[in-house]
């Protein structure tokens, strides 16, 4: 089943454009990254996703028009923000009855048990909690709600290692089966890498990478090349070269591995160096 | 016989396994109003201090009044009525006034709060229709502030009459005068009425027009809700010389067509007099207003549909 679909999906701020046509598919099951600097336009494409903003284009989410039916669509979706949009005078056990209150697939008893593994005190109110505290509240309250998509845009924000850390395991141990979709947008590559099965990077506005891990690691490779092969290495056309401790490393694509191994080290390159690699390439043609 | 008693207790387990399929359609409804007190604890609070800090000056007054009953004894029913009944519509007055302050504020930061503190990102990730949201606020003002404020009078009124009768009965005087005059049921009924009637429904567009600019303004919502208005009566002036918006604008916030103002009204001698409720519910102002404010409402809805954090 199709999750997500949009096609030639438009947002304008102004002069200033943030979604310039952009096409998507997310089919059930999937965990998506969408990367990108920041402005590049991932949030104003989640915030469509979600009916936060107006906008252009067709867009379809779990088989509805989310514009028209937006609080049908959102028993179905849960969506956390960056840390902090919990209201500062909620009580926790407020926020509890208040989401039970609302909605039908909420199971209370699961997001207690969420909270009783933290620190987070039922009367507390969400001004009193640390930035970290609000987060783990925030995935108790919405890994209680039986979804169908979630939707998270740069849920670590201003959180520190251990916390990130923790979000992302309880939200693969603990949350994702096989029939939820999660789209995550963040920019900070390294810590979710291990999490997707799919990765995308935004650019102005545009998709410019889309492919899933599997396609990633077979398709790229890194080579950190041997100072006397660089010149034949460089024949092989690399989508990137970079510089360390006085060694090239190249970026390629689609390349026989075997005859690889005679230039150098062979590695399967980090998203953050796929992401770094095909950003630069962008940026030059840009400047053309 | 048997049948039917061996279905009776089968009813509730049936409805208990089908409940968290369906949600009732009030539930949403009834959970946004909770919220709006949990928020703004002020709805309460406020017209509890007022209450508590009127009593308290009522009851530094009682020592005067042993000799102002004593007064009283040798006026006229008219004016006896008058001296007895005043510090009960004192009470009722300072009551509504404060209702009307607090229902003013809450409304322009109803739907600009949640987008200033970005929580509207969390409220909208939830299965409630902004339509459910902006009612929640309007019921607001319009039901639960006037009720709240009716509970508040009437107990600290009864609180002003035992305090009196205590009074009375201490330095031995008759309180038979006291309660004929104080006739606190009557003031009740007016009480419930004028709020029923001004703060809900007559008061409707102003509320309705504050929760509009909450719902627009990206910032000083409190600017933009004066400042139109006062334009629209400066441009009016300048251009034709008239004030209609102004004595419009005028007649609409001192409860006009309320058949109960209250600057006048909770103060006269005889509040029923202005009990008219049949005149009130014809009168075209009312449902102008409420038209009006429908329309407010109407506008907000669509605002916040489109809208994400300021």
């Amino acid at each position: 089943m199709t999750v997500i679909e949009a096609r030639g999906l438009r947002k304008a701020f102004g002069t200033t454009i943030a979604l310039d046509g952009v096409n998507l598919r997310v089919e059930e099951g999937r965990i998506l990254g969408m990367i990108g600097p920041n402005g590049a336009g991932k949030t104003t494409a989640l915030n469509a996703i979600l009916v936060l903003t107006p906008y252009q284009g067709e867009l379809t989410v779990l088989g509805r028009d989310p514009w028209a039916e937006r609080d049908l669509l959102m028993r179905d979706v849960c969506f956390i923000a960056d840390v902090a949009v919990l209201p500062r005078w909620i009580t926790v056990s407020q926020a509890l009855d208040y989401v039970a209150g609302v909605h039908p697939r909420f199971d209370r008893a699961k997001a207690e048990g969420f909270l009783a593994k933290t620190t987070i005190r039922r009367s507390g109110k969400v001004r009193e909690l640390s930035k970290g505290m609000v987060t783990q509240l925030h995935l108790a309250l919405v890994m209680a709600i039986d979804a169908k998509l979630l939707v998270l845009d740069e849920p670590t924000l201003g959180l520190d290692i251990l916390y990130r850390k923790q979000f992302y395991d309880s939200l693969l141990n603990d949350y994702f089966d096989r029939n939820r979709t999660i789209v995550v947008a963040t920019h900070q590559v390294e810590e979710i890498q291990h999490v997707l099965t799919d990765v995308m990077f935004i650019d102005r506005g545009h998709i410019v990478f889309d492919r899933s891990m599997e396609e990633v690691e077979s398709r790229y490779v890194e080579v950190v090349v041997h100072p006397e092969k660089a010149a034949a290495a460089r024949g092989l056309q690399p989508m990137h070269e970079r510089q360390r401790f006085g060694r090239s490393i190249l970026l390629l694509d689609a390349v026989e591995r075997n005859q690889l191994a005679a230039l150098g080290d062979v590695r399967t390159p980090s998203i953050a160096d796929l992401f770094v690699a095909v950003m630069e390439n962008q940026a030059a043609v840009h400047k053309e | 016989m048997n049948a039917e008693s061996n279905a009776m207790p089968q009813s509730p387990l049936e409805s208990q396994v089908i409940a968290p399929a369906v949600m009732p359609a009030a539930r949403p409804m009834y959970w946004s109003v909770r919220r709006e007190l949990w928020e703004n604890r002020s709805i309460y609070i406020a017209p509890l201090a007022v209450a508590a800090v009127f009593l308290f000056g009522f009851l530094i007054s009682t020592i005067h009044l042993p000799g102002k009953m004593r007064a009283a004894s040798t006026l006229d029913p008219m004016r006896q009525h008058e001296l007895i009944a005043q510090p009960y519509l004192i009470a009722s007055g300072l009551m509504m006034l404060t209702t009307l302050v607090v229902g003013l504020f809450y409304c322009l930061d109803a739907l600009y709060g949640e987008r200033r503190d970005r929580s509207i990102l969390f409220w909208k990730s939830l299965p409630v229709s902004d339509l459910t949201t902006v009612l929640s606020k309007a019921i607001t003002p319009v039901v639960i502030l006037p009720l709240v404020t009716f509970a508040i009078t009437v107990v600290m009124q009864w609180i002003m009459l035992l305090v009196s009768t205590a009074v009375l009965l201490g330095s031995g005087q008759s309180v038979t005068t006291l309660w004929a005059h104080g006739s606190l049921f009557q003031t009740w009924l007016m009480l419930l009425y004028h709020l029923l009637t001004v703060h809900g429904l007559w008061y409707a567009p102003i509320y309705g027009w504050l929760l509009l600019v909450s719902a627009w303004a990206r910032r000083a919502p409190f600017l933009w809700a004066g400042l139109p208005l006062l334009a629209i009566g400066v441009v009016e002036k300048i251009a034709f010389n008239t004030s209609h918006f102004g004595t419009m604008l005028a007649n609409r916030m001192i409860g006009g067509g309320g058949g109960g103002d209250f600057m006048t009204g909770s103060l006269s001698m005889d509040p029923l007099m202005h009990f008219t409720p049949g005149e009130f519910l014809i009168s075209p102002g009312l449902w102008i207003g409420l038209a009006v404010a429908a329309a407010f409402l109407a506008a907000a809805v669509r605002l916040r549909r489109s809208q994400g954090p300021t």
